[in-house]
């Protein structure tokens, strides 16, 4: 029988013959926190008695969350993670860098790795072939002072995508669609495997689908790594990095989903759930507040490129804040270099420092008592972007600079 | 045997109903950040959580985001174990690591109120209330081991490594 990903990455790691439902100590190739997990982290490290890092190659901190800090907490939590970087010899990206995830898929994962980091967006390392995932400020201290963790081998939902996403359309309504049909629990515990020859020749939207993989539950959401993956590394300069990888034609999957792309129409995830699914033209009427472009998930330099061209020449509604974060300082300086940076503060966008930005209601954006917002993130929770009694809805980037535009939630086939 | 009383909440209770990203800038200062556990899922859970009480949940408890002060805060209100339907993964992990047992059972029968004793070594709860039992599912191995020793850190500092056998 032969192995899916998982099940092949997990084997490769713990030199074990792996498979689903095993529990097996894996090596971990790269392991990160950030400033709000953090701080935790590194007093569990202490806690163990850990006296040194297992690998401080292998181990890195980011300041994004909230950087640069809004509050004395905030600077005091951001203090302590220089110190231990400096200390310890891990290396720290600091205020500006960009976002954690970002970072990781530009500059340090590689496919066959396994990645874990105390946010559970890490999931994101997966469009390049990695088993990357999410775990507690606990379980990233024990690794960071052994360097492995214990896994229970997931089992695999194979998603099989076939065709070309029509005008408008998107990995982020691809991924949308499919949490709407599984459901925010749909793939718990599951590792999500995408396949098919609708997967497409860019890293773009895979770091997209990829991320919003833990939106239902999965451990993980794995792409093979192929032609695309090979000419992205090859473009960060990473080329050495690369090793095709994909599952045996004969691994065993729980289900098989079909999407057929060509069928696929703009969504969006109304409040407070992720999974709360309706088409953006059924909801043409609602007024927003705020559009925010940026984070882990759609604030790459595609994203904002997309953006920047529905919005060129033409003015944000007065009544909707437009609010842009790059997702790394490497997006933002080819953002500047194309003209985009321009083209979107012209339209009355509001330009913040590469990282998380206005995302989970720290700073740069907290939104007020029955404000609305149109997002390009991944989270839509009750009060997860500032007051509980705030309105949060996820799109794409298209959809999100077409409500700009029109102060109201507007399928972007309209403006393109 | 745990024994207390059953708190209810519903389905998909995110980790932003257990701890806002609003209070992230009290994540160094436990004691205040506590204070703010469940608050926009249930206002009145703090005023109303008394030590060895039970958190009786529906489906996906927990889902969101990587913080391991969502169950910490949880089990600092002293909350003795959490009952669901289903759990997300992080959320679970993280909880095991801080010795908060959790528990998966079908809870549809369980009231708000109703005195609960829950026997981790059987896998029983029991509804004094309502004379009801239920059982829940098994915890992998190493999990039972981490809860036995209070949690992951006093587990590395008693084993200093996973062991996955004797």
């Amino acid at each position: 029988m032969g192995k899916t990903l998982a099940e092949k990455i997990l084997s490769q790691n713990s030199g074990s013959d792996a498979r689903s439902g095993d529990i097996v100590i894996a090596q971990v190739d790269l392991v990160f926190a950030q400033d709000t997990t953090g701080p935790l982290t590194i007093r569990q490290f202490n806690s163990c008695g850990f006296k040194r890092l297992a690998d401080p190659k292998k181990t890195a901190l980011f300041l994004d969350h909230a950087a640069p800090s809004p509050n004395i907490s905030i600077s005091n939590d951001h203090m302590l993670l220089l110190q231990f970087a400096r200390d310890s010899g891990c290396s720290i990206h600091d205020v500006g860098s960009g976002v954690c995830h970002q970072i990781v898929a530009e500059s340090l994962a590689k496919p066959g790795d396994v990645i874990v980091g105390a946010d559970s967006h890490t999931v994101t390392a997966g469009a390049l072939g990695a088993f990357a995932t999410g775990m507690g400020s606990s379980d990233v201290a024990t690794i960071f002072g052994l360097g492995k963790t214990w896994l229970r081998v997931p089992e695999s939902i194979r998603v099989a995508v076939s065709g070309k996403l029509p005008k408008g359309v998107y990995a982020k309504d691809l991924a949308l669609h499919l949490i709407g049909k599984i459901g925010a629990d749909g793939a718990t515990y599951k590792a999500l495997e995408f396949g098919g020859d609708g997967l497409g020749n860019t890293m773009s939207g895979r770091f997209t689908v990829a991320n919003m993989s833990v939106e239902c539950g999965a451990k993980v959401g794995l792409f093979p790594a192929d032609r695309a993956t090979k000419d992205y590394l090859s473009s960060q300069g990473r080329g050495s990095h690369y090793q095709p990888l994909s599952a045996d034609d004969d691994a065993s999957y729980e289900k098989t989903i079909n999407i057929a792309l060509a069928a696929l129409e703009p969504v969006v995830a109304k409040p407070h759930s992720v999974d709360n699914i309706a088409l953006a033209r059924e909801l043409r009427g609602t007024k927003i507040q705020q559009v925010f472009i940026g984070t882990c998930t759609n604030g790459r330099l595609e994203d904002i490129a997309i953006a920047a061209k529905i919005l060129k020449g033409k003015k944000r509604h007065p009544e909707t804040r437009l609010i842009v974060a790059p997702a790394s300082k490497q997006v933002l300086l080819e953002a500047i270099r194309e003209g985009y940076i321009q083209t979107l503060v012209e339209a009355g966008a509001v330009i913040l420092p590469p990282g998380c930005g206005a995302c989970l209601g720290l700073h740069q954006g907290v939104l007020a008592s029955g404000e609305a917002c149109l997002s390009t993130s991944n989270r839509n929770f009750k009060g997860r972007m500032g007051s509980p009694e705030a309105l949060i809805y996820l799109a794409s980037p298209a959809t999100a600079a077409a409500t700009a535009l029109s102060g109201e939630i507007t399928d972007p086939r309209e403006v393109i | 045997m745990l024994k207390g009383r059953a708190i209810k909440l519903g389905d998909n209770i995110t980790t932003d109903h257990i701890i806002p990203g609003r209070y992230a800038h009290l994540r160094s200062n436990l004691p205040e950040l506590a204070k703010h556990v469940l608050e926009d899922a249930d206002s009145t859970f703090i005023s109303r959580v008394k030590a060895g009480d039970f958190i009786v949940a529906g489906s996906n408890f927990g889902l969101g985001s990587s913080r391991e002060h969502a169950p910490l805060v949880i089990k600092m209100s002293g909350v003795s174990a959490i009952l669901a339907k289903s759990v997300a993964r992080i959320f679970f992990r993280n909880a095991i690591n801080l010795g908060l047992p959790v528990l998966i059972c079908n809870t549809d029968k369980i009231n708000d109120g109703d005195e609960l004793e829950v026997e981790l070594k059987t896998g029983v709860v029991k509804d004094i209330t309502n004379g009801n039992q239920l059982s829940f599912s098994k915890i992998p191995e190493i999990m039972l081991r981490i809860l036995e020793e209070g949690g992951l850190i006093p587990y590395i500092q008693k084993y200093g490594d996973f062991k996955l056998k004797e």
